[in-house]
């Protein structure tokens, strides 16, 4: 279970499928509580607008990492090997490449080399279309013509060694995960897929991690105190499922 | 408490460092044989490719000195690559020779599973002096195969299991006596080996530095033997 902090200018935020951001909190207070909950790794994507916050982006990851004793992947505006290799030092085990990498896929493959494939994770944010689903790049400005079952494959041919897939249609409505698009991609793919995008409910979670997902990612369920990560996770134990405690 | 930390160049220390200063430790990083001098407890992270981390350890007279650090006996902690390092070599990189602490060699997670395996898994640690059975966190396409877990009752039933089985894998209770005094396993396709120890030695395919709790308490008994 991967509670996701969305960080802008060293803040934690939350908006509906990326627009109307409001404020969420202090990233390594919410960082340390996720994790003595029970959270299993904790994901960050960099949602800052500007170059001067993107330079608070590692500023955030290096107070995290100094608290956080569960994986840590960080995403949002990793374009070259320079990007990965400061959030890296900065204290992230993986880094999410998204707009970058479907412009140049060949940065997978060069992050994977100098970094190995376990740091390399595809963060792929899909639409749904009339026959089936395409990414979506740019924080959901831009519709890219492929075929994104495809390119997750692609993605993970050069390098990619977890995908990281958020639904654009579902993220922020907490309306449930898309799970045929999560089955569609589990099932082309060898790599852990995380579900996200649309959790509200232990039964959102459940019904993803039996669509194929190898782990899921919510966000606004645990930041708005709604619920907790270990509430949760006694509710995908009740149901049998195989859960860290 | 001064504790090296052994870099090559290519691996990503951060978390590494981070834990060893949650644990009241202090990381002092060593990037050259001369510098093992006066360190008397090192961790040997390993992020990456096999051939290229021996060639790093080569390259910078740390192979011989990390031999010599083990034959004096002195504390030792390998994580992931680190681990694989002391074997006798790997798949990964055919014709690369490892450190051959340890007998046995990394092969390729089967195809019958996700690679890398990438998360959580269980471990179970019979008899370990540092190891307690738990939930730890991996990131790795090769390992070493092995046979189950070892238990009082049953442990030759399962030896012969194991040996009938998958030729391939190292012996457990045939290495155990000569190599180690004891191993845990985790199970990814079958079973492998999670962690080997010998005395003050500590060598994980899971990252302790990312198994939460149950980590910081593994390096925090490491760091106290």
């Amino acid at each position: 279970m991967i509670p996701c902090l969305d960080v802008r200018d060293g803040r934690v935020v939350k908006g509906v499928q990326f627009q109307n951001l409001r404020d969420a909190g202090d990233p390594v207070q919410l960082a340390r509580a996720y994790e003595e909950q029970g959270a299993d790794e904790l994901v960050i994507l960099d949602v800052s607008a500007t170059p001067e916050g993107r330079g608070h982006a590692v500023d955030t990851v290096s107070a995290v990492r100094s608290v956080l004793s569960i994986p840590l992947t960080v995403g949002g505006g990793v374009r070259t090997e320079a990007d990965a290799r400061r959030l890296l030092d900065a204290g992230a085990d993986k880094v999410a490449v998204n707009s970058a990498a479907v412009r140049d896929p060949t940065l997978l493959t060069r992050l994977a080399e100098r970094f190995g494939r376990q740091c390399v994770v595809l963060s792929l944010d899909a639409a749904r279309t009339d026959h089936g689903w395409q990414p979506v790049v740019r924080s959901g400005v831009e519709r890219v013509p492929q075929d994104a079952i495809a390119w997750a494959v692609e993605a993970t041919e050069r390098g990619a060694g977890e995908i990281l897939l958020t639904s654009w249609d579902r993220d922020g409505t907490r309306s449930g995960y898309d799970l045929p698009l999560l089955t569609a991609v589990s099932d082309a793919v060898r790599v852990p897929v995380i579900a996200s995008g649309g959790a509200d409910s232990a039964d959102h979670l459940i019904a993803a991690l039996r669509a194929g997902a190898s782990a899921v990612l919510a966000a606004s369920i645990f930041h708005d105190d709604d619920t907790t990560v270990a509430a949760l996770k006694d509710a995908l134990a009740a149901a049998g499922l195989e859960t860290r405690r | 408490m001064r504790v090296g930390v052994v870099t090559t160049g290519a691996a990503n220390l951060a978390s590494v460092r981070a834990a060893l200063l949650r644990a009241g430790a202090e990381p002092v990083l060593v990037e050259s044989g001369s510098a093992l001098q006066g360190i008397d407890r090192l961790v040997l992270p390993g992020v990456g490719a096999f051939g290229p981390a021996m060639a790093g350890l080569r390259e910078r007279g740390l192979d011989a000195g990390l031999r010599a650090h083990i034959d004096a006996e002195r504390p030792l902690l390998a994580i992931c690559l680190g681990l694989q390092l002391l074997f006798e070599g790997s798949d990964e990189s055919p014709g690369v020779r490892g450190l051959g602490v340890f007998p046995g060699r990394a092969q390729l997670f089967p195809t019958s599973v996700a690679v890398p395996q990438m998360g959580w898994n269980r471990v179970i640690a019979p008899g370990s002096a540092h190891m307690r059975d738990g939930w730890a966190y991996f990131a790795n396409s090769f390992r070493v195969a092995c046979g189950g877990p070892r238990s009082g009752a049953g442990a030759s039933d399962r030896a012969k299991d194991a040996s009938s089985t998958c030729a391939e894998r190292t012996e457990l209770d045939a290495c155990d006596s000569r190599k180690w005094t004891s191993a845990a396993t985790s199970d990814h396709g079958g079973p492998f080996l999670a962690a080997v120890e010998r005395g003050p030695l500590l060598a994980c395919q899971f990252h302790p530095e990312l198994s939460g709790a149950w980590g910081a308490a593994l390096i925090a008994r490491w760091l106290s033997c």
